[in-house]
């Protein structure tokens, strides 16, 4: 327990929680026996991967069961009251109004079909806390402490007509409408670009210290959690680990567990330079400009060169034109000027009119394997078709290569040839997809955020996989992130991406060392660090009012 | 709204293109028919002369193409010709029968949206219930029996038996709302038992598919009682597949109700067509075949426009 809290009183007290879910025609526990104990103002981080519970924990100290899940035993007793044995009605009486809820994606979780402020002050009117009006009048109130541009005005949009950022503090607002006595955040930040995610991070901390507000901050992101946390609480499949005061945690952990989730930013592949002969670039942007029909140029004038056997990293925030440069490459969007050249050859622009050759030169792995797998199809189909279409394989032959990818990209062929996609955990879904792009046996693939839904231990491991066959076939790699992290673990290179330009390139350890171009500069100093200053210090740095979308240089 | 209004007159653009198309299929597919129509319509005492007078009377010497353009400018300006067995003009053949149509369609309309959608929102709300399962297999019965089933029932329990409605919907020009009303009842209450289901059944299923939505959730962990979860924040969501059910079914209920016509001999514009098809009234034939396209392309324009006026990324873009 944490010293600051030993004379606060209990506001949350679970014991003994256990939570099944229904699949497969059974209850399966899903949380197996976890206690928690939260002071008045404290905020307790709940950390682990997907798959630990920590949103079955959340929802639970509403009372709330998700569907096909249901509590099953123990005891959640908030401020004296049992909410296992309430009814219905009294346990729905305290949501919003005494505990509040913060969602993972805001975007989704406002209703596109009424304005944001009506939202709002939903709750505060439907309890008869304030009247309309009154509840309007400090939603702006709160919109302003939060931050957020217009605070008179922007809650009368609709949710799509505000940046993701913003709304997300949106809904801190909304959360602290009725001032909670408890606010759940689930994942608040983990849809955010980093240079959005430390205004949402500071907003949430603020008001979270200006009201007093116990909270239980639920995230598999561990810097932003020494931010934001006074304890820490780390599970593993729907069991504690250990629990301790942030620094403590940080500074030691105990389990074996924790450490090893401690030192997942370890992985590091020795950076390789080009090559000084004058050989030519495998693939070469040259001078792209590109559109959607109708729409507003999305690339201009980018350039930038990938040669044999190396990794080049194009990091930016979500819009900065990444993926549509991907979709340049592989010619699935011609672009309106400019060229791709793929060894000194120009591709030509539609992938209609490339050869097979040229088609084999550039294949991709996707950031949803869960959607880029087709469910109905089986594994050996899905690796054996680009094998057939490029390899011209047939019978003991394909069944022959298909067998050498799964090995290759470790996965046992007895037991994986005849399976379907939905049977596979997320990081082998991955590796499926992993090897379908190697079954064309390409030089160059390009990954587009292939470990941002995966879990951190999960992701080093598709990291390691791809550059051990990064050394093995020699591959070029134009690797599509957000994640500065990743970057700095693989890459050979770095391409740095804002609103559809190349505002700089350069190799990794150049890039990595000041002085930055201003952006470069902002994205490196925004992503979190472990350090539970960090917060702090950037902010004195930069200034509260100069953070985020603000701070865009 | 400039976006707006230019897509609204896009889909009515592209829905006079179709009825355009549908003229062309209606004509020659009448064309098509085997026979030669001036024979049809005499009958076997014709002899070669009458026939002949015939045929140079309704045009039929001239080729197909010119005739339809003449036939499409006359239907443009409400000019369908004249019916080949009563003489009289078809657009007065067709118009009061029309009328009667629209008053019955209008009537089960009235009645059965609104029925459909409430028992719809009721269902999600209390799904998998009694009430849920009653309502589904009620409304199932009566849509997966035939029409003509549940009109003859109808007059058994409520004409016959209990005496309370007329039998026969013969109307006249003469007669009271309320008359009207009283006599149209029984066709009125076979359409909405035959269109109910499937309102209902899309109002249930629409709904109950976002209640996984994030912003359910949201609303439920806001402490919002289930009826406003599914009204304030399901429904209004909810509403382009209703919306272009409920015009499939308004389509119906003028197009589709020959059946219900016939057992209540209700003058309606089904059996006229059902009458010009025996007859080989062609002209009265092809009419009503437009009518029953626009009607088709008109209503479910309107699905299309009502789907994106309830579409506020549609309605306040950024």
């Amino acid at each position: 327990m944490h010293d600051k809290f030993k004379d606060a009183d209990v506001l949350l007290e679970i014991k003994d929680l256990k939570i099944e879910g229904y699949s497969d025609e059974t209850w399966v526990p899903i949380i197996k026996g976890v206690d928690l104990t939260l002071h008045r103002g404290e905020v307790m981080g709940l950390i682990g991967e997907s798959g630990a519970g920590k949103s079955t924990i959340g929802a639970a100290a509403m009372g709330y069961a998700r569907d096909g899940t249901r509590i099953s035993d123990g005891s959640i007793e908030f401020d004296g009251m049992e909410l296992t044995t309430a009814s219905e009605a009294e346990r729905r009486a305290l949501r919003g109004s005494r505990i509040a809820y913060v969602a993972q994606s805001a975007a989704a979780s406002f209703n596109p079909s009424h304005k944001i402020i009506d939202q709002h002050t939903e709750a505060p009117v439907h309890y008869r806390i304030k009247k309309r009006l009154e509840a309007q009048e400090d939603a702006m109130e709160l919109y302003e402490r939060l931050r957020l541009p217009n605070p008179g005005e922007i809650g009368f949009r609709y949710p799509h007509q505000v940046s993701g950022g913003q709304l997300q503090r949106a809904m801190t607002a909304m959360a602290m409408s009725c001032r909670p006595d408890l606010i759940i955040f689930d994942e608040p930040t983990t849809a955010l670009d980093v240079t959005t995610q430390i205004e949402v991070l500071a907003a949430i901390r603020d008001i979270v210290d200006q009201f007093d507000t116990a909270a239980i901050y639920i995230t598999h992101d561990l810097a932003v959690v020494a931010q934001m946390a006074d304890t820490i609480k780390v599970l593993l499949k729907g069991e504690e680990v250990e629990q301790a005061p942030t620094q403590v945690m940080l500074d030691s952990p105990q389990e074996d567990y924790t450490k090893s989730l401690w030192a997942v930013r370890s992985f590091n592949s020795p950076q390789r330079h080009r090559p000084t002969d004058g050989s030519q670039p495998l693939i070469s942007v040259q001078n792209v400009d590109a559109a959607y029909t109708g729409g507003v140029k999305v690339l201009d004038d980018v350039s930038f060169d990938i040669y044999p056997g190396m990794t080049v990293a194009v990091v930016g925030e979500s819009g900065s034109g990444k993926s549509t440069t991907a979709r340049c490459i592989t010619g699935l969007l011609p672009p309106m000027s400019g060229q791709i050249m793929c060894k000194g050859e120009p591709l030509p622009p539609r992938y209609k009119d490339r050869t097979r050759d040229q088609l084999r030169q550039a294949q991709m792995i996707y950031q949803m394997a869960d959607t880029a797998l087709n469910p109905k199809v089986r594994i050996s189909d899905i690796i054996g078709r680009p094998a057939q279409f490029y390899g011209g394989l047939h019978g003991s032959a394909l069944k022959q290569r298909v067998d050498e990818l799964l090995d290759l990209i470790e996965l046992d062929p007895a037991k994986f040839y005849s399976r379907y996609p939905p049977e596979l955990s997320g990081g082998q879904k991955q590796r499926i997809g992993i090897a379908r792009a190697l079954a064309a046996e390409p030089e160059f693939i390009i990954c587009d955020e292939v470990t941002s839904a995966l879990d951190q231990l999960v992701a080093e491991g598709i990291l390691k996989l791809l550059d051990r066959l990064q050394d093995e076939l020699g591959l070029a790699y134009m690797f599509i992130t957000h994640d500065l992290a990743t970057v700095r673990s693989i890459a050979d290179e770095v391409v740095v991406m804002q609103h559809g330009k190349v505002v700089e390139q350069g190799p990794k350890d150049e890039m990595f060392t000041p002085p930055h171009h201003p952006y470069t500069d902002l994205l490196l100093s925004s992503v979190p660090e472990m350090d539970p200053e960090w917060l702090s210090t950037v902010l004195e740095e930069r200034g509260v009012d100069n953070i985020g979308e603000a701070a865009d240089p | 709204m400039g976006d707006l209004t230019r897509l609204v007159f896009k889909r009515l653009g592209l829905g006079l293109g179709t009825i355009l198309v549908v003229s062309v299929l209606i004509f020659f597919a009448v064309e098509l028919l085997p026979g030669d129509i001036a024979e049809a319509v005499l009958g076997q005492g014709a002899t070669e002369e009458t026939v002949t007078a015939m045929r140079e009377q309704l045009g039929l010497d001239r080729p197909a193409f010119v005739r339809y353009f003449e036939w499409l400018g006359g239907a443009v300006t409400g000019d369908f010709g004249v019916s080949l067995v009563s003489g009289e003009r078809v657009s007065d053949a067709i118009s009061d029968r029309f009328v009667n149509t629209l008053f019955l369609a209008s009537y089960a309309a009235v009645i059965a949206v609104p029925i459909s959608i409430l028992l719809g929102v009721f269902t999600a709300l209390y799904r998998n219930t009694i009430f849920d399962r009653v309502a589904n297999v009620m409304t199932l019965t009566t849509i997966s029996s035939p029409e003509f089933f549940l009109g003859y029932v109808l007059i058994l329990f409520l004409a016959v038996r209990a005496t309370m409605f007329p039998a026969i919907s013969s109307l006249s020009g003469d007669m009271g709302l309320l008359e009207l009303l009283h006599r149209a009842f029984l066709p009125m209450l076979t359409l909405v038992l035959v269109v109910t289901a499937h309102m209902m059944r899309m109002t249930r299923a629409a709904i109950i598919n976002l209640l996984a939505s994030p912003y359910i959730e949201m609303a439920r962990l806001k402490g919002t009682p289930p009826w406003k979860v599914i009204v304030k924040h399901a429904l209004p969501n909810a509403w382009a597949p209703i919306i272009n059910v409920v015009a499939l079914n308004l389509a119906y209920l003028i197009t589709g109700v020959v059946l219900v016509e016939v057992v209540f001999v209700y003058p309606g514009i089904g059996q006229l067509l059902v009458d010009a098809v025996a007859k080989r009234d062609f002209p009265v034939v092809q009419a009503c075949c437009l009518i029953f396209a626009a009607t088709f392309i008109l209503l479910n324009l309107a699905a299309d426009v009502g789907a994106i006026l309830t579409n506020p990324r549609l309605r306040h873009p950024k």
